[in-house]
């Protein structure tokens, strides 16, 4: 595969590269964003909601990254993270409003 | 990347697994050797006898020892011996650390029969490849970034593995010896679904060890700045009271062995903490030893020192700390007894083996294509030299590192240092050696090497010290023996492979070049 990227267009490469970002760094931030849902919304105290909350953030990180490699293209790769994190950002938000953390 | 999921994932598991593959490598090899942690220092400090356990008594011989040395200290730690670490490590510390500071502990080990001292020789023994496996000898907490960003890794390309490999059980069962590449991926798969739960496990465990450092979002999300409060309420620790500065005796402590026992159902002591020995106020700290397989986070039971009235004891953890105290135990092993902990060892190796064959058959794929022209470009021989000196340099080294131990003379400053020196010095040479020879012969002269270093082991050590194989065998000390004897037996097996390789170069230079071309495109639609 490598002899070959060489003479891979230089938009396969970015397209690459910016997969390989939003695995990183968007997975990362879905995985956090997620851990800090569960935590605000699993009806435990709040150290146990907290340590839940890291264990399974790991399993989403894990989706997320699949997810990236999977899509059809670099952009629904984005896409596809930066949606879920506006609805758990809005999500773990409403369980602050309601005054649950 | 256009083409269907699979292809996709297949395309991920390549490349994470071509990047990572060597870190990880070595990270599953010194896991895998961490689990005889206690075993090797043992070896590496013989002069520590390995005695009958007797806690009661050993405990009795540390506090007089303590109460003659270290009668003014503002604490005492006692680390009682167990079947595996024959030391009874007393420590103490003069005046109280600064708050947020550990302080300075004056340390000895003793007999744990006689109560006498005993001086091992300097060395950080089976520590070091605990220490690598995670800090990977890097400053904190870069160390332990890197590890765990490699344990996410892993587990992706375990997963997309699992994903590629759509016959899981049909091909288990097909193993195509003596075929070269073909044989090297049956063996990869082999591996791999073998111990698929053991990989599993290992990897997403070793993730929520450090998740409070790599993931805190929740933390600060519900505790804001108050990051502390989130440690006090996970590990409850027990108050102890301040000086009462009225002199009086510290009363015997043996029999807090059997009280804290009790509590725990059974459960053994492995560590005393005895704060403020000698005033009214002291405490004795009992903590459990790790022997469940669910790990719980300091968990002890504290006296009163001068009474024996017992204080408290910390709760018993709720279930989202037990799963991850599961995880944790599962995968430090604290809880195996001889049988399972072999059985974990060999766990390791087969992931270890994973990881190499993987980087082999990535390689290999790759150089059938320019297998007729002889000219390897860059990028090929760059991991072809990665390849050797991670694997064939790793288990040289190692070798070393056992041999500088014996070897480097007993009243040389910096000891333990020099030790872990050679380790890489070692390494380093093996990465200078990969470099200036060609792939193949690099590999047969590093496998001969490690082959010839590792069963010196057991000759050095008959030659340097009074434990050799005769003597441990007929004492019946299995640890000491069986020291020696996994160290000839991997000799032997790296000269086996070394054989190996040797014949494999006889054969392929007169193989029909015609032969190897038709397999090369069979193997990039099979193996892919």
């Amino acid at each position: 595969m490598k002899a070959k990227l060489a003479t891979l267009p230089m938009s396969y490469r970015l397209a690459v590269t910016s997969r390989v970002l939003a695995a990183v760094f968007g997975g990362y931030l879905v995985a956090a964003l997620a851990s800090v849902t569960l935590t605000m919304w699993l009806p435990l105290n709040r150290a146990e909601a907290v340590v839940t909350g890291m264990t399974v953030s790991f399993l989403v990180y894990l989706v997320a990254v699949l997810w990236c490699f999977a899509c059809r293209t670099a952009w629904s790769a984005w896409v596809g993270l930066l949606v879920p994190s506006v609805i758990l950002a809005t999500i773990s938000g409403a369980a602050r409003g309601l005054g649950f953390a | 990347m256009k083409e269907g999921f699979r292809q996709a994932m297949a395309w991920l598991h390549t490349w994470v697994g071509l990047v990572f593959g060597w870190l990880l490598f070595a990270i599953f090899l010194t896991g895998t050797l961490a689990y005889f942690n206690d075993e090797t220092t043992h070896w590496m400090q013989p002069e520590i006898p390995s005695r009958p356990l007797n806690a009661e008594a050993s405990l009795t011989l540390a506090q007089n020892y303590l109460q003659q040395h270290a009668a003014g200290a503002s604490r005492w730690l006692i680390d009682l011996p167990d079947a595996r670490d024959p030391g009874l490590t007393v420590r103490w510390q003069q005046s109280p650390g600064k708050p947020g500071e550990r302080g300075r502990f004056e340390s000895k080990t003793l007999d744990a029969q006689t109560g006498s001292e005993v001086q091992g020789r300097e060395s950080m023994g089976g520590e070091f490849f605990y220490r690598f496996h995670f800090q990977l000898q890097m400053p904190y907490p870069w160390g332990r970034w890197l590890a765990t960003i490699a344990a996410m890794v892993m587990f992706v390309a375990l997963i997309t593995g699992i994903i590629t490999h759509k016959k899981i059980f049909k091909d288990f069962f097909t193993f195509r010896p003596r075929k070269g590449q073909r044989s090297w991926l049956d063996g990869h798969n082999a591996v791999g679904v073998l111990v698929l739960p053991f990989h599993l496990m290992i990897t997403y465990s070793s993730l929520v060890i450090f998740m409070s450092m790599v993931m805190p979002a929740s933390i600060l999300a519900s505790y804001g700045s108050d990051v502390n409060k989130f440690y006090d309420e996970v590990f409850p620790a027990s108050n102890t009271p301040e000086r009462a500065n009225i002199a009086q005796a510290l009363a015997p402590m043996a029999p807090l062995l059997a009280k804290a026992s009790e509590q725990w159902s059974g459960g053994h002591t492995a560590r005393l903490s005895v704060n403020n020995p000698g005033d009214a106020n002291a405490t004795v700290v009992l903590s459990r030893a790790g022997d469940g397989v669910v790990h719980d986070f300091g968990r002890a039971v504290t006296f009163n020192g001068v009474s024996g009235q017992m204080l408290g004891s910390t709760p018993n953890q709720p279930m989202a700390m037990a799963v991850g105290g599961a995880f944790y135990g599962l995968h430090m092993g604290h809880f195996a007894g001889p049988v399972l902990r072999w059985l974990y060892f060999i766990c390791g190796l087969a992931g270890t083996a994973m990881i190499g064959t993987g980087l082999v058959i990535w390689l290999g794929k790759r150089q059938l294509k320019h297998a007729k022209s002889g000219v390897m470009p860059f990028e090929l021989r760059l991991v072809e030299v990665l390849n050797i000196a991670s694997m064939a340099g790793l288990v040289t080294a190692i070798a070393v590192f056992f041999l500088a131990n014996r070897l480097l003379p007993t009243g040389l400053a910096g000891r333990a240092d020099w030790e872990v020196n050679a380790f890489f010095i070692a390494w380093g040479l093996s990465v200078v050696h990969a470099l200036s020879r060609p792939g193949r012969k690099a590999w047969i002269e590093q496998l001969a090497c490690g082959a010839l270093l590792f069963t010196a082991v057991p000759v050095i050590n008959a030659l340097t010290t009074p434990w050799n194989l005769a003597a441990t065998l007929t004492q019946g000390d299995w640890t000491l023996a069986g020291f020696d004897l996994t160290c000839f037996a991997t000799g032997v097996f790296l000269a086996w492979a070394a054989w190996k390789m040797q014949r494999a170069a006889s054969t392929v230079s007169v193989k029909n070049p015609r032969r190897e071309k038709a397999r090369a495109i069979t193997l990039e639609q099979g193996a892919n």
